[in-house]
């Protein structure tokens, strides 16, 4: 007896083992050309961090720590001095604020979207939640183009305030930080909706009945009650619009012109005008960093939430 | 049943515990924000003066334009080539990992595996980029060579994640008795699974291809840094126009690439509702 569940188990492992690697073989070709085009260049792009640049573009094969010194200092040509790179440290600081602004604008009007689209009648929820991933899926430039058409100084809104002899002249809003910041919320503002309804959808609404039966008013069942229970939604949701608000490149050049910078753009021109490659690999580096403990930390949160639901 | 409960408010209105103060209006303004800016733009494509301020009555004029423009003319078939290749390829490839990554018990290395696919949406689009120029910018020096290969493959990389998501769905909402049932009758894997699996699969990978397409057609960060000299794509011949005089031209070509990425997704709604 012992001998036949003895083969058997060996008859199990040898269609186990055969099983890994048939799977492995179906994934190979996609794994090859990530590593390729997506992963590859990444360790490539590490490397040349740490390389010396070169002066017209491209790097000089020699290792130098001065793509990562220049993130955040400069050395003064005159004095020799170590200072921080203030340039620098702006672009760094106004990435993080108009992401977490858009962030913001997003929640503020994403949660009463998300919160009508989840009591509308159960059929024709599908029809609004269509309506929300018809702009998710269209062209980002095209929908960063419409929002200039509408806030240049000839644009539409301009042009409308002053026939209505409100302003006498055109309001300034494009090439300012506001200009990038309603861009991002324009663009990213699916994104937010899409986890809030998901869910608002679970929400249980005996829960709020119980809270009314109990005398709460509107805005009290609102705060304790719902906002609490929707908070997951609200975290992904921010997630979700802060990483790509964070890596914004499009939206900041076409609304922000050349002065008003976010990281992205900062990056691009040490490829450009800067020609300093190990800098802007430091710096995408950098980027990628941040998002990853972003990510990182949301992880934890939904586990220790996740947890404590049940 | 939630009226039970419903106390008569003032003036005899029943009480929802539905309604939130304000929510309404601000949802409702939300729908609009995220229309009239596209229905704008779509509407001065079709205005017959030169001027994007000004609203001169109806014509095709700019879509002639358009059309007969030889730069725009280049990029569209270059974002078609690109598109048509890459949403080939990803589709195929995302298909086979699917299929070796559903409807199987846990095997070593499986979440190495689900990250490196879904790398290409974590990883912000700038860095891909960069990452790229640096590496093809390495290669185009050393080899001279400077074709499409580079856009084509690239794209395909990032394009991967977006045509795995509605194959892996379809193949985990189906089971394998089908395939047992064909393997008893004595077909083999490979007649089962293209007389079995591929007909039951196709839905999600067509759905699959067409995402694929429509995310390799949009994009401009990886293009604009991989490209090489005049490989100009419809979006990153757009991006480059937008810093000059902007004329209806450009509200035409938007348009039109509007149409088609609009005209796909609402396909792909419909063959995703088909199946529930």
């Amino acid at each position: 007896m012992n001998d036949v569940s003895q083969s058997l188990s060996d008859y199990e492992q040898a269609a186990r083992q055969q099983e890994t690697r048939r799977n492995w073989l179906l994934c190979t070709p996609a794994l090859v050309v990530l590593v390729l085009a997506a992963s590859g260049p990444l360790l490539v792009m590490l490397f040349y961090s740490f390389l010396k640049s070169g002066n017209y573009g491209g790097v000089i094969y020699e290792f130098s720590l001065d793509g990562w010194f220049n993130v955040i200092l400069v050395r003064d040509i005159f004095d020799d001095v170590l200072r921080f790179a203030d340039a620098h440290l702006s672009v760094f600081w106004r990435s993080i604020k108009l992401s977490a602004m858009t962030t913001i604008t997003c929640v503020i009007i994403g949660f009463p979207t998300a919160y009508f689209i989840a009591t509308r009648p159960r059929r024709s929820r599908n029809f609004w939640l269509f309506l929300i991933t018809i702009p998710f899926w269209t062209n980002l430039l095209i929908r960063t183009f419409a929002i200039l058409e509408l806030i240049r100084n000839n644009g539409v809104i301009n042009n409308l305030l002053m026939d209505l002899w409100l302003i006498d002249e055109p309001i300034q809003i494009m090439y300012t930080d506001t200009a990038i910041m309603i861009g991002m919320t324009y663009v990213y503002l699916p994104l937010m909706i899409l986890p809030l309804y998901a869910s608002m959808e679970k929400l249980d609404f005996q829960l709020v009945e119980a809270a009314y039966d109990l005398y709460a008013t509107r805005i009290r069942v609102l705060r304790r009650v719902i906002i609490p229970l929707i908070k997951p939604g609200i975290v992904a949701g921010s997630i979700l619009v802060f990483i790509p608000s964070l890596g914004a490149f499009v939206t900041p050049r076409v609304l922000g012109g050349g002065k008003n910078l976010m990281l992205g753009n900062l990056i691009q021109l040490q490829f450009d005008q800067g020609q300093n490659w190990p800098l802007g690999a430091a710096l995408s580096i950098t980027l990628l960093a941040i998002v990853m403990v972003t990510l990182l930390v949301y992880v934890r949160y939904s586990q220790r939430s996740g947890g404590q639901d049940g | 049943m939630a009226n039970l409960h419903a106390a008569p408010v003032n003036k005899g209105k029943l009480f929802s515990i539905y309604k939130l103060p304000g929510f309404t209006f601000i949802a409702v303004a939300c729908f609009l924000m995220l229309y009239a800016p596209i229905l704008i733009l779509v509407g001065y494509s079709f205005n017959s003066g030169s001027s994007l301020a000004l609203w001169e009555g109806l014509s095709l004029r700019w879509y002639f334009a358009a059309w007969e423009n030889e730069t725009v003319q280049g990029a569209t078939l270059l974002s078609l080539v690109i598109a048509l290749q890459a949403a080939l390829y990803s589709t195929v490839l995302a298909t086979m990992a699917a299929l070796g990554t559903t409807r199987t018990r846990p095997f070593r290395g499986q979440t190495a595996i689900y990250t490196m696919i879904n790398q290409p949406l974590m990883v912000p689009e700038i860095v891909t980029a960069v990452a790229l120029l640096i590496v093809f910018a390495t290669i185009k020096q050393a080899t001279g060579y400077q074709g499409l290969g580079f856009l084509v493959i690239a794209h395909t990389a990032f394009c991967i994640p977006f045509a795995y998501l509605p194959i892996r769905a379809r193949l985990e909402d189906m089971d394998t008795s089908l395939e047992t049932a064909a393997a008893d009758l004595y077909a083999t894997p490979w007649r089962s699974f293209r007389r079995v699996t591929l007909p039951l699969l196709w839905p999600g990978i067509l759905a699959g291809a067409m995402l694929a397409f429509v995310i390799s057609l949009d994009d401009v960060v990886i293009t604009e840094f991989v490209k090489s000299a005049g490989q100009d794509t419809l979006p990153t011949y757009m991006l480059g126009q937008l810093r000059r005089v902007i004329t209806p031209e450009m509200n035409a070509i938007a348009s039109a690439l509007l149409a088609v990425s609009v005209l796909l997704v609402s396909l792909i709604f419909l063959i995703n509702r088909k199946k529930t």
